[in-house]
Order: C-alpha cells, then structure tokens, then sequence
C-alpha cells in the first residue's frame, strides 16, 4: 500500500482508539510481571508508571514520566494497548513516549507539572492523549487541546472515591445546563472557560507589557481563537448530551463496587491507580474489577465478584492530606 | 428484525447508533439494542460484535456463555459481523500473540488472523480500499488486525497489500476496520441485507 495514501494520527483515528477502550478497565503497573498480571485479568490497557500514585505520594519529591526501558519492557510484555503518563506541559517526555511507541499518553497531574502556564498542544501529535479533569470547563479546555479522552482527576493514591464521584457530578450537572443554554450564555462561557489561558499574559502584563487582540497568547492561537475554539466543544456537548470524547472514571477507585459506582454516574470505563496493586491480592482485584464494570447494572453479579477478595488498599481521608494532586493544572 | 450488538467492552453504541441509522435509510423496520445476556442474543436474527480488546471481549463472553450463543445463531445461518477484535473472534486460527494471550475464539471462520498486524497506536489509519460489493471505502484501521490466510470457501471482499481486510464465509463477516467508527453506512446496509 501506498504510504502517500494513508492518514495517520487524525482526530477520528485518535478518538476511535479512545473508544475502543469503552467499558473496560485500564490498570496502572510498574513492571511486566504485573502487566502480564492485568492483561490476564481482562484489562483493556495497562498504564506504564515507575511507581503507583500512592507510592508517588508517600515519596515525595518531583515525579516524573517512568524510565523508558521499563516502559518498553510493560510494551514487549503484553498485548494491550500500553499508555504512559507525562508531566503536565511537558512536550519533550510526551514526544519521548510517543518515540517509545506508548499507544496513548496520560498528560498526569499524578507527575510533578512541568509547565506552570499550560498543558501540551496535542493536536500536534500522531498519538491520542488522555487528561484530567474536574469539571466542564476543564474538560473543554483539554479536548480543545485535543485530549481524545477525558478522565475524571478525582485523588489518586488514596483509595477514597468521593473525589471522582464529585468531579463526574460536577461535570453531568454542568453538561445538563449547556444544554439548556442559547448561543449568547454558550459564548459567555466559552470566554469563562478561556480564561485560564490567560495566565502568562497577565504576568508580563504586570510589568507593563501590553499584548495586542490578534496576537498568539498560546502555542499559534489567539484569545478569539480559543474562545472559538472551546466554543465549538460546547456545541458538541450540547448536541451530544455528553463529551465529545469518551470520559473515565480515576483517582481513587480501589474496589469493584467503586468502579461499578463510576459506570452508574455515566463513566464510559474506568482507571485503576492504586487500587489493584497496593490490595492484598491483586490478581482477584484485578478480575473482580474487570467483571464489575461489565455488569454495573446487575447487583447481584458485583456482590458476588465482591465476595472474599481479601483487604482492599488501605484509604486515605481527603481532609487529612498533606497534597491535592487534583489541583494541578486547570 | 432483531440485531443484537454484544456488549462486552468496545464501541457498543457506535454500532447500535448505525444500524439505526441504515436500518432507516433503508427504509426497514427493525430494532437493534445492546447486551450481554444469552437470552437476548438467542433471540436476535443477526449479531454484532464490535471492536475493543480481543483479550477483554472473549473473557467475558466465554464467562456467561454468550459465546455458546453467538456459536449456535452462526450455525443456525443467522448473519453475524465482528469488527476489529470482533473479526479476530471469528476465527479459527490466531497468531502467536493469541496464542501467548490464551484468547478463546469462537472459530466461525476458516480464517488466520494476525493481532496488531498494522503496528501500535502511532501506525493506525484511514485509508481508501475497494471492496466486493461496496466500492470505494474509507476505512479506518485502529491497531487493526488482518487476515493472514483464508481457506478457499472464505470470500475476500477487500485487501491491503497482502493483508486480507474484509471477507465472508457464508452468513460471517469479518472486518479488519472499524466502520462504527464513520457516518457511512453501506457496510452496515450491506450486513442488514444479509438477514433472510
């Protein structure tokens, strides 16, 4: 076949990967041994860490994408989809996984953020990106950026679901008011949502700095061209009655019932940080996860994956923490 | 008629949405709906299985005999389509990383399949094929499989290169691609005619 003839790394391409990934659950791992682990239980993607978000939390410091040679040996080890997470705005490590041949990439406020100002132009990569979010507006302003999936960023490392429970909340009150909205409140919003782009401006403004209408504020666009540009997402959401992009649930899901949880609140499929490897038995977590997500309608068939899987990780109160990873990057 | 599209994982709605959508334009009445219970797919006239993960899919089908089910209506001549990991399912012979991954098959077609055979994510596609009974198709290739080998009872309806991308065996068909995916609808109109 001729190269010349075939298009790679388009917006469909990018979304139907995302698609393809619908009800399923996709598990964070460290090595190959426990990917092997979570394609055997039935995941539909595996994502490459150096260390799950509850260790990233009790280590503190700067976290940063995983060691490449990790990554490539979670790659050689399975058959699934392999993602990989990036710090926020870090376009050289998200170029670096897309070399690694990583099938999507997790720009992740799990990682320390790299880039106080703005998170990766996406549209410039062939692979798809997955992003955070904790609202409507956060949500458009990533899938603008071109995420080709949303997750919720909930308070991942801490087995406790009530962030993502909130985030998804926030976010279905607030498709279900777009929808109700006419063009002029839709603009009005679009210009709120774009808001946060003006960061940078703002700054060298202090210092007398003065930026003119038509100039670029981020990457090539200008500020017209953002609000337009969310704007246009906004349409989808209200014709769509939902994101234009699939939208996980993560960050903090650590049982099956957690995860049958999310799919009831409207999650197309789950992430799961923590909750598998920091359990007792992994394996068992990993199935009954895996099952309850397939049947989140059917009690019957969630109590019993449920039964005897042994300690789930041990939670964490969302008061009593030392670092909201939530709040990086809006 | 009824067509069922099995909900194991993968892009379900995208399926049911088409199907509405060509059972429209072609001005017939029928209902499609989406399910994992054996009942329901025993009493469809034709079966869909999408695309998602092969290893996900087969696991939860052979858990609630739903495969047994798929297995009878093809025997019984009822058409049924698998798209992407759907067409792997279809088969009778898989390669080593079906192998290695212990996927259950359903074994419809006297088919070798070959996961992954485009490459990963960054390697997927569009591109324009021409297939039997269709014509010139945009089709879209997520880490597609292909068809390796086809006994000579097996019609093959579009090719790329050496890789067998569309084909049938009777009331079975197979697809590389993803054509839930797109607003065209001839593969699907295509699929519904095959109902009898």
């Amino acid at each position: 076949m001729d190269l010349e003839k075939l298009r790679f790394g388009t917006e469909l391409v990018k979304r139907g990967f995302a698609k393809m990934q619908k009800g399923g659950v996709i598990m964070d791992v460290t090595n190959a041994e426990q990917a092997r682990i979570a394609e055997e239980a039935g995941a539909v993607a595996v994502m490459a860490l150096h260390k799950v978000p509850a260790d990233i939390r009790a280590s503190g410091g700067v976290a940063r994408m995983a060691d490449p040679k990790k990554i490539e040996e979670i790659i050689d080890a399975v058959t699934i989809p392999v993602m990989a997470k990036c710090r926020i705005g870090h376009v050289a490590e998200a170029k670096a996984l897309e070399a690694l041949g990583v099938d999507m990439v997790d720009e992740s406020e799990v990682l320390t953020p790299a880039d106080p100002f703005f998170h990766v132009d996406k549209r410039k990569f062939v692979i798809p990106f997955v992003c955070g979010a904790r609202s409507l507006g956060e949500a458009c302003r990533r899938i603008w950026e071109g995420a080709a999936m949303i997750r919720t960023k909930g308070e991942a490392g801490t087995g406790n679901v009530i962030e993502a429970v909130r985030h998804m909340r926030l976010m279905n009150f607030a498709i279900k008011k777009v929808c109700k909205m006419d063009e002029e409140e839709m603009h009005k919003l679009a210009e709120e949502y774009a808001k946060a782009y003006t960061k940078l401006v703002e700054e060298v403004g202090k210092e007398g700095l003065k930026i003119k209408e038509n100039e670029p504020i981020y990457e090539e666009y200008t500020r017209d061209e953002i609000v337009k540009g969310i704007l246009d997402v906004l349409e989808e959401v209200k014709e769509l009655r939902r994101l234009p992009v699939v939208n996980f649930a993560a960050g903090g899901i650590a049982t099956p019932a957690d995860a049958a949880l999310m799919m009831q609140l409207g999650a197309d499929g789950v992430f799961v940080g923590s909750g598998i490897f920091k359990s007792e038995n992994p394996p068992a977590y990993a199935r009954a996860i895996v099952e309850a997500v397939n049947n989140w309608e059917n009690a019957e068939v969630v109590a019993e994956v449920s039964k005897g899987l042994g300690e789930a990780m041990k939670g964490k109160e969302i008061d009593k923490l030392e670092e909201r990873l939530q709040v990086r990057g809006i | 008629m009824k067509i069922a599209v099995i909900s194991a994982q993968g892009d379900v709605e995208e399926h049911v949405e088409i199907v509405k959508k060509a059972l429209q334009e072609l001005g017939k009445e029928g209902k499609v709906f989406a399910t994992m219970n054996k009942e329901d797919v025993a009493k469809a006239d034709a079966i869909i299985l999408p695309g998602g993960e092969s290893t996900t899919i087969s696991k939860l089908i052979h858990k609630n005999s739903v495969a047994e089910e798929i297995k009878k209506a093809s025997f019984e001549g009822k058409p049924v389509m698998g798209t992407c990991a759907g067409a792997i399912l279809l088969a009778k012979h898989g390669d080593e990383e079906v192998m290695k991954t212990k996927t259950k098959l359903l074994g419809l077609m006297d088919i070798w399949v070959k996961r992954n055979a485009f490459g990963r994510q960054k390697e997927s596609f569009h591109a324009m094929l021409n297939i039997e009974g269709i014509g010139e198709y945009e089709a879209i290739f997520i880490r597609a499989p292909a068809i390796i080998k086809a006994k000579s009872n097996v019609k093959v309806l579009a090719k790329i290169d050496e890789y067998i991308v569309a084909a049938q065996q009777d009331n079975v068909l197979a697809l590389s691609f993803r054509p839930e995916l797109t607003e065209d609808t001839r593969i699907h109109r295509y699929f519904i005619k095959m109902i009898s």
